[in-house]
């Protein structure tokens, strides 16, 4: 079953996504299904960073809050930014800081530098290992542990249930 | 139907607009990225989810294109900015700390 998962996964989104773009006729669907059935046994050992994906309810919960958090992060940092832009005096307070995730999986990691960049005011630049550099628009503090809790935990609590 | 997805729209390319003001009025490099790269996230995602109400046979492709954007859209802005540094562009007057720089000085080569 932990050999599988990977393949499984692959599957079904090459499946989902062959469905979405070509609709949901019956030759449509015997294609998708062995084409995708193909491709996933030929990658299934290359795609390992899948299989840190885990599958349970608690999960898949979570994938959903996560999804919900990140638009409303991404709302209202665009708005903050906006108005950042807008007004006269231009109030930026930028600089690059550092911080620490605990997240483990290659996969966690990358979506969560790709959360924190797609957040308006937050810009991933490098990641060294388990720490972050970002750029971000204003700093309010010095220390590593305030900036992590402001920026890396919002995402980093739902990402830990679902990537481990 | 059709008046709800334009006002959508609407919003999405007021977004973007912001963005590009912002690419004007920001100091440096990285804080330009800030608004220029990343201000399409949301203003894109809107200006394609109008379309997707005001036409909605193509929901399902709009939600597909929807999440490339996702995808993509950070990955280059994170290359462009790592780029960046480390081919020496500097960080603007305004700028409070540099952490990376700290940490990797080697890595920079200024001239």
């Amino acid at each position: 079953m932990r050999k599988l998962k990977p393949g499984i996964i692959l599957f079904i989104i090459l499946f989902v996504l062959w469905i979405i773009l070509a609709g949901t006729d019956r030759d449509e669907l015997i294609i998708a299904g062995v084409s995708s059935l193909v491709i996933s046994l030929l990658f299934a050992s290359k795609a390992k960073a899948l299989g840190n994906i885990h599958l349970s309810p608690k999960a898949i919960c979570c994938a959903f809050m996560y999804l919900f958090v990140f638009l409303r992060e991404l709302v209202k940092s665009t708005i903050d930014v906006a108005g950042r832009v807008l007004s006269p005096r231009l109030p930026i307070n930028p600089g690059i800081v550092k911080v620490h995730t605990r997240l483990k999986s290659p996969l966690g990691r990358l979506i969560l530098a790709n959360s924190i960049t797609l957040t308006p005011g937050t810009m991933t630049v490098e990641t060294q290992g388990e720490y972050f550099y970002i750029h971000w628009i204003d700093i309010q503090t010095d220390d590593i542990e305030t900036t992590t809790k402001a920026i890396v935990s919002i995402f980093e609590e739902y990402l830990e249930v679902i990537f481990g | 139907m059709q008046l709800i997805g334009a006002v959508i729209s609407l919003l999405g390319a007021i977004i973007i607009f912001i963005g590009a003001l912002g690419a004007f009025r920001m100091p440096d490099v990285y804080n330009r990225m800030q608004t220029g790269t990343k201000a399409t996230t949301l203003g894109s995602m809107l200006a394609f989810l109008g379309v997707g109400i005001a036409v909605p046979g193509w929901i399902g492709k709009i939600v597909l294109l929807v999440l490339f954007i996702i995808i993509t859209n950070p990955i280059s802005s994170h290359a462009l900015a790592r780029a960046a540094h480390y081919s020496g562009i500097k960080l603007t007057e305004k700028s409070v700390r540099d952490n990376l720089e700290e940490d990797y000085p080697d890595e920079v080569d200024n001239d």
